[in-house]
């Protein structure tokens, strides 16, 4: 199977991955995946006072599209507030990075995967999670 | 030294330029069907046949008139598979196989259960190789078949053929063994292995694709098998269909290669392999999957833990080699061979499979070792589950959310 050149290009240059101090209530960690299923992505967000998204770091095990996706995710967190950050839907990762159907799990991984960090968040910061009532492809 | 760098000749191996060579005039100048018997054109194309049916033969130990050529090893193992339950469902409806056979083996044993065969799938020991023991527990006056395969195709273990041979014919069973990746390579001879019926594939060993034979015993036991198609009555009614003359003629050259060649190439094919192995496996958390000792010379499947073999191989672009990721099949299963060497899901996702031949370099295979050094170590960069170990987590204590 071929890849985009655009998975490519977030393969072979991952942008923003690292780690964040996830015991500061100021960083929200997701977690999601798991090994058995070959794909585990952690999805790290730093959110300043007036809840915008300074920072996001990633680190994926998985896939070549798995890995694009959540690269792709942490570009697109990047100064957006939580709340807009929480309308990102996984068909806009499929579409930017042209992932075939069989990788579409990938994408769903990533925006489930940033969801868990914003809830992650807003629990450490005294607010309710908001549950995803939404349906993926 | 050409990228990408080809190690995937468990897959499939390029032909021998001796091969197509020998294979050329039979596509056009010497074009004729091997069953016209009135005319020099058919004379000349069995000649042909029948010289390649020798150079077969002589590799596996075999007599001439034991060879039915078909389409390839798929082929041959069903012919042998359904053609035997067929013809001796007088005397049994038993089969036994392993769990770490070729989809064409398994496959033909559950075509067999929907006609009401019984098939027992004996497991294999952590490091690939059937326990002897289960094999002769499993044994029943009903079965007419044990189909074991010589060499696996993902791990490269051997099995113990003789011994196994040895526990079907004492209880009255015929022997069948998939070879498609052991003839050519190790030496195979089907009397001093005890071998009624055994498949191989003429691209597997440097020949073309579309060709392969089924070995039939023709003495102590006569074995015969029942035709899975109907027509002409070729190849002493076992299999009907014209004669693919230029395959045929490559496969008999790929054997007489294979034969001449064989000897010096193991020895030198399993000193690279041994070579990238230790360089391998220097790396932290990387694991040589199933027996080092009973395998064969050219094959080592790798897991390199905590990265991911679609992720991982993508990093490796300039080889071509094979992983038991899930994501690189249709199935999104892990390889169904490492899981029954009793590897949690998690190394299966993380081996590859570096399969050697008779064209790699030494020059190549220090290459293929620097290229995977490199993207283990950036694939780890990139993985929580590598940082979590670092940090002396234990991921069994995580709860993963399955998806």
């Amino acid at each position: 199977m071929a890849y985009s050149d655009k998975v490519i290009d977030h393969y072979t240059n991952p942008r923003n991955v690292g780690t964040l101090d996830k015991s500061s209530h100021k960083v929200g960690t997701g977690l999601v995946g798991a090994p058995e299923c070959g794909d585990v992505m952690r999805l790290q967000i730093q959110v300043d006072d007036n809840n915008v998204i300074t920072d996001a770091k990633f680190k994926t095990f998985g896939c070549g599209s798995a890995i694009a996706s959540s690269s792709l995710a942490t570009e697109w967190l990047k100064g957006k507030s939580i709340d807009d950050a929480m309308k990102i839907d996984n068909m806009d990762i499929v579409e930017e990075l042209a992932l075939p159907p069989v990788k579409i799990h990938c994408s769903v991984l990533a925006e489930d995967a940033i969801k868990a960090a914003i809830n992650d968040f807003r629990v450490k910061n005294g607010l309710a999670p908001i549950e995803s009532e939404k349906v993926h492809h | 030294m050409n990228i990408p760098i080809y190690l995937d000749n468990n897959a499939t191996t390029p032909m021998d330029p001796r091969v197509l060579e020998a294979m050329l005039p039979y596509f056009n100048e010497k074009f004729g069907n091997a069953a016209s018997r009135n005319h020099a054109f058919g004379w000349v194309a069995e000649e042909a046949v029948d010289y390649a049916r020798e150079q077969v033969a002589k590799l596996i130990g075999a007599s001439e008139k034991e060879i039915i050529f078909t389409s390839g090893a798929t082929e041959s193992d069903n012919l042998a598979i359904k053609g035997v339950f067929e013809m001796y469902k007088d005397k049994g409806n038993h089969i036994i196989t392993t769990v770490t056979e070729h989809k064409a083996v398994l496959d033909a044993c559950k075509h067999v259960e929907k006609l009401g065969g019984k098939v027992t799938y004996l497991p294999v020991k952590e490091d690939g190789l059937v326990d002897l023991a289960q094999l002769e527990a499993a044994m029943t006056p009903e079965t007419i078949l044990v189909s074991i395969m010589y060499g696996n195709n993902e791990i490269g273990v051997i099995q113990p053929i003789k011994e196994i041979s040895a526990i079907a014919h004492k209880h009255g069973a015929l022997f069948m063994t998939d070879a498609v990746q052991a003839v050519g390579k190790i030496p195979v001879d089907v009397n001093a292995d005890g071998i009624d019926l055994l498949a191989l594939s003429a691209h597997k060993i440097y020949g073309p694709k579309g060709v392969g034979a089924l070995y039939v015993r023709r003495k102590g036991p006569r074995v015969k098998v029942t035709a899975q198609m109907d027509g002409g009555g070729h190849e002493r009614g076992m299999r009907s269909g014209t004669l693919n003359v230029p395959g045929i003629v490559g496969l008999g050259k790929a054997c007489e290669l294979c034969g001449q060649e064989m000897e010096s190439e193991a020895k030198r094919l399993s000193a690279l392999r041994d070579k990238l192995q230790s360089a391998l496996t220097v790396l932290e958390e990387s694991y040589v999957n199933g027996n080092v000792e009973h395998r064969l010379p050219h094959v080592a499947n790798i897991s390199f833990k905590y990265v991911e073999g679609e992720g991982l191989m993508m990093a490796m672009k300039d080889l071509a080699v094979s992983s038991g990721s899930a994501c690189t099949s249709a199935s999104l299963e892990p390889s169904y061979v490492l899981k029954s060497l009793g590897l949690s899901d998690d190394l299966a996702h993380s081996s590859i499979r570096f399969g050697l031949g008779r064209f790699t370099t030494e020059e190549e295979v220090d290459y293929a070792v620097e290229v995977t050094k490199k993207a283990v170590t950036h694939l780890r960069d990139l993985s929580p589950l590598w940082e979590m170990f670092k940090e002396g987590i234990d991921l069994n204590s995580i709860e993963w959310a399955e998806h």
